[in-house]
């Protein structure tokens, strides 16, 4: 009721403004000016508004600095991050500058020089020296800008060194799961067509590729067997008959990764990257040591996500089909920030979604614990001790099950994953 | 019928070879290029409102998440706005297609359409464009391309919801998003017809910029408007392709099977049989158009507005040749920077730092136009129409829109704040807003020509004043926002105890664009009202020097009743010393000894 009663206020307004405005043109008919002779009361209120405006400009800029500048991130959380967060202050610094100094020029000329019919306006077309300031001077500072900026993206982007801590952070629709190599210190190899509910990574190792075989196979037969037996619709019969035709091909694809793997054990024997994925850590849990370089490989199971971890100012898309990596060396742990920083005993460091990813990439987040360098070992060495994948025993749908509605099956799955929430 | 029009005779056409004509040849598929142009304009400002809508449709849930509103279930149903809360599937649909509708179908379709089909021949001195029928042609496949993406809006599974930026495989994958079936095949098929639109409506501008101009008015003589739509038009010519050829492989992708742009994809329980195909292709290919798409929806304000602040100030445009020169520095630049827009997609970091260079170069011949404007109301002697106040807005967007340019171009900072609301803040002040208070600018100053009646100056301010300060009201907070981390296209910020404190920040941006909305519905009211009942115009009631203000106020075909126009100096002679007038028009013979400018 309110709210119709503000939109009915709202439609009168707007009807009044437009009917005063009607009254001023016919007053302004009757007296014989035109429409657009623009009357001297005219131009002075515009001209007072226009030295008015920036007063009323830069005051909101003020107070949303006063009102929110402690609400913004706080001190960052990484070896780059207090560098990028330099840099951006000294940027902050010139943009400011330029930023008064053209809006002042600008608002100020605006409301000096408005219309007198006893004055007319300077002739003055060009003038090659200003024009010359006007371009070094720009030039010079965004030369500065330019080699800092570019200073610090070589540091913070080059390659991480050999002994870094690795961790992979795997994205999906709609959460994160994090890996870590484990005793030997190797990331095992990955293959999307091994992913199942119980190898949600998709790890090659030798089992799993048998495993998942078996499973294959078993599906399979189930399709047949369906195809044999049941009475459906054509259509359905159709979509199912495609489904196993695709089945087939991917059992194949993976037959023809077993036939690889083994070559390679064969050959490279207890080097070959199919034995190191055994020991590989699946958690839901990320945990990373402060102070240590850390070296993330971000990979997705299916659409573009993107890794942001805005405390420690870190950002990559992770891209289904290829591994992109950063690196970071974080220099507060969670405990300091609680107490020190934020004074907030909930905080937590926090991963979010940030490449459009559906309906709940609103919601698709993981913490983030820094711990000090004794807490990691300790938290890696009992991740150590819980058996193979166990952790990560993920509440989805089990892989390859046969949709009825492949199409109906997801958004039913996405509404489902915003309810959970 | 309407076809036969002489282009390029000179003397040929005059107003008694006048003919009758039917309604349809003269309203609906006309060729005539002033018709064309409102075509355009109207078609921009329906589809302008159904993007306005939808924005504050998503305002609302962004300001009060979870909150019923009828407002959003009047126009949304229970199906997507059960109680009036919105759905977030919806939410994503309704940000896309707000993005979509507003870049393409508003500030190109609609700015470069309205004012280069009505500029073009008018500034030029030519009786109509190069081809009459490909410019109809032109108006018709945008009326489609908008009709098709309008429906969109209908199908089952909604309009499509994967950003404007369409990126696969969210884009590609009906299994992933609702939006990407029919809807994002809508999409597709809608702005195919766009781009055809554009490409024929492009090599028009050009063709005719480059032969139809009437005698004396050379290169050096042109309007800044016509350096700017011409560069524009080259600027689409050169890279709408690109998004063609992009949105053909991403056809494919979704219905033939092919694997352009995915590869290893796990999805709906099902391992895809797609690989060896790369997301990151689409992301260059697109962004090879959107970056100068940037300045294909600006580089017409840009012009627009000099051409009224020199007016408008009854002073030459400072720096004609500077203003001409940067027009074309940022013309060609602006097709080898599009890698800033990729920065933490993986690209290779020494890539990246060639992206940071070519970008923050284009910051120079943005900073000389800039300091051009301001030097040009220097000592000047301001006249403030609402045409005026719009350019001296769209000076004041663009500063502060291109100033945060830096910050993102600078990759090492883009790190932290992209895809947050700072990038929203950050284009919606420097290209939207600059460009819509461009195209607003043009309608105040060109409507006289357009319609030969006077908008309404009372209404023009409160329109102005209400607008600018909404402008900033909405955006500015935007950038606090962004740099408190909060990522844009969030359907609501809740599930986050870091943005607590920054949240009532949206209720403020919201309600600044309840308002600003009900100011464009003043805009909207004296628009048409003034179309059939505003005063009638004068032949030139802003005393400008141009072209345009040389033809009859009562539209004919062929624009002059008698021989073109001949040109003899350029179009800013404003308070010339030695004249009598303020003005000059580009058809007065130089006086013996007069030096051009």
């Amino acid at each position: 009721m309110t709210k119709l009663l503000i939109l009915i206020v709202v439609v009168l307004g707007i009807l009044a403004i437009a009917q005063l405005a009607r009254v001023y043109e016919l007053t302004a008919r009757l007296r014989g000016k035109r429409e657009e002779d623009i009357s001297a009361a005219d131009n002075r209120m515009n001209a007072m508004l226009m030295w008015l405006f920036p007063v009323v400009y830069f005051g909101f800029f003020i107070w949303l600095v006063v009102a929110y500048g402690d609400k913004m991130l706080p001190l960052a959380a990484s070896e780059h991050g207090a560098e990028t967060d330099w840099l951006l202050n000294f940027n902050w610094v010139i943009l400011l500058i330029a930023f008064v100094l053209t809006n002042v020029l600008l608002f100020y000329f605006a409301g000096k020089y408005v219309f007198s019919k006893d004055r007319r306006a300077a002739w003055y077309p060009h003038n090659n020296k200003l024009e010359l300031i006007w371009t070094v001077i720009p030039a010079g500072v965004l030369a500065v800008i330019v080699i800092y900026g570019l200073n610090t993206w070589n540091n913070i982007t080059g390659p991480a060194s050999p002994n870094a801590v690795l961790v992979e952070l795997y994205a999906k629709q709609f959460d994160w799961t994090a890996r870590y190599p484990g005793q030997d210190g190797v990331m095992g190899a990955s293959d999307f067509r091994l992913i199942n509910g119980t190898n949600p990574l998709g790890i090659v190792t030798p089992e799993s590729v048998k495993e998942r075989l078996a499973e294959m196979e078993a599906e399979i037969a189930e399709m047949d067997s369906v195809l044999a037996h049941s009475v459906m619709p054509d259509e359905k019969a159709a979509e199912l008959r495609d489904l196993l035709e695709r089945s087939r091909r991917q059992q194949a694809r993976v037959v023809n990764l077993r036939t690889v793997m083994e070559q390679d054990i064969k050959e490279k024997g207890e080097a070959s990257i199919y034995l190191h994925g055994a020991d590989d850590i699946v958690t839901k849990e990320f945990h990373l040591p402060v102070h240590k370089e850390v070296k993330m490989l971000i990979r997705s199971r299916d659409i573009i996500h993107s890794v942001y971890i805005p405390h420690l100012r870190a950002q990559m898309n992770a891209v289904p089909g290829m591994t992109t990596t950063i690196k970071m060396v974080p220099t507060i742990t969670t405990d300091s920030m609680r107490t020190a920083v934020v004074m907030d005993d909930t905080f937590d460091f926090v991963v979010l979604c940030n490449k459009i990813c559906g309906a709940s990439h609103y919601n698709m987040q993981m913490p983030l614990t820094v711990t000090t360098a004794d807490e990691y070992t300790a938290w890696m060495a009992e991740q150590m001790k819980k058996p193979f994948q166990a952790s990560a025993a993920p509440a989805e749908v089990p892989a390859n099950t046969v949709p009825a509605d492949s199409t109906a099956a997801v958004p039913a799955n996405a509404q489902a994953a915003v309810k959970t929430n | 019928m309407g076809a036969t029009i002489a282009h390029t005779d000179g003397h040929a056409h005059t107003a008694h070879h006048h003919h009758e004509e039917s309604f349809v040849s003269k309203y609906i598929f006309s060729h005539d290029h002033k018709m064309i142009s409102k075509q355009f304009l109207i078609t921009a400002i329906v589809m302008a409102w159904v993007a306005v809508i939808m924005s504050l449709i998503f305002r609302l849930q962004l300001a009060w998440p979870g909150e019923g509103f009828a407002f959003t279930n009047f126009f949304l149903g229970d199906k997507w706005a059960p109680g009036g809360v919105l759905d977030p599937n919806m939410y994503l649909a309704l940000v896309t297609i707000h993005g979509t509708i507003m870049v393409f179908f508003v500030l190109t379709g609609g700015l470069s359409g309205t004012f280069a089909n009505l500029l073009i021949p008018l500034q030029v001195g030519a009786r109509d464009m190069a081809s009459g029928f490909l410019n109809m042609l032109s108006y018709w496949f945008f009326f489609l391309s908008s009709i098709i993406m309008l429906a969109s809006l209908f199908v089952e599974g909604g309009p499509a919801s994967a950003g404007w930026t369409i990126y696969p495989p969210l884009s590609a994958l009906p299994q992933a998003i609702p939006g990407s079936g029919a809807g994002m095949t809508l999409w597709l098929v809608s702005m195919t017809l766009f781009i055809a639109s554009s490409l024929i409506g492009g090599l028009n501008y050009v063709a005719t910029i480059l032969n139809l101009r009437t005698k004396g008015m050379k290169m050096t003589r042109l309007p800044l408007t016509i350096w700017a739509l011409f560069i524009t038009a080259v600027l689409g010519i050169l890279s709408f392709p690109v998004l063609l050829s992009a949105a053909l492989l991403l056809l494919m992708d979704r219905s033939m099977g092919t694997s352009f742009y995915l590869s290893d994809i796990h999805i709906a329980g099902e391992a895809l049989e797609q690989t060896g195909g790369s997301p990151v292709l689409f992301q260059h290919l697109f962004w090879f158009l959107g970056h100068p798409e940037v300045y294909i929806v600006l580089l017409p304000a840009l012009g627009i507005t000099s051409e009224i602040i020199a007016t408008n100030a009854r002073k030459a445009i400072f720096g004609y040749r500077a203003m001409i020169g940067s027009i074309l520095a940022i013309g060609f630049l602006s097709f080898i920077v599009w890698g800033h827009h990729m920065f933490v997609t993986g690209m290779n970091p020494f890539l990246g730092s060639v992206f940071v260079f070519t970008t923050l170069l284009i910051a120079i011949p943005s900073a000389v136009k800039v300091f051009n404007y301001i030097t040009t109301l220097w000592r000047g002697n301001i006249i403030f129409t609402p045409a005026m106040l719009f350019s001296i807005g769209l000076v004041a967007t663009f500063i502060a829109g291109g100033l945060t340019g830096i910050i993102l171009a600078d990759s090492a900072l883009d790190i932290n704040v992209h895809d947050t609301y700072f990038v929203v803040a950050h284009f919606h002040i420097v290209m939207g807003m600059s460009a819509i208070f461009g195209m607003f600018a043009g309608i105040y100053h060109w409507f006289p020509k357009m319609y030969g009646k006077m908008m309404n100056t009372k209404l023009g301010y409160a329109h102005f004043w209400i607008t600018f300060v909404c402008a900033f009201g909405v955006f500015f907070p935007m950038h606090f926002i962004g740099l408190a981390g909060a990522p844009r296209r969030y359907y609501s910020y809740s599930e986050f105890p870091m943005f607590n404190g920054v949240v009532d920040l949206n209720v403020l941006v919201t309600v600044f664009a309840i308002i600003g909305a009900l100011a464009q519905v003043i805009f909207t009211y004296n628009f048409f009202y003034s179309m059939s009942r505003g005063p009638k115009a004068v032949q030139n009631p802003w005393k400008s020097n141009t072209l345009e203000w040389t033809t009859p106020v009562e539209h004919i075909h062929g624009n002059w009743p008698g021989p073109l126009p001949v040109v003899h100096r350029w179009p800013y002679d404003y308070s010339k010393p030695g004249k009598a007038e303020d003005w000059v028009s580009q058809i007065t013979p130089l006086e013996h000894d007069e030096e051009e400018h």
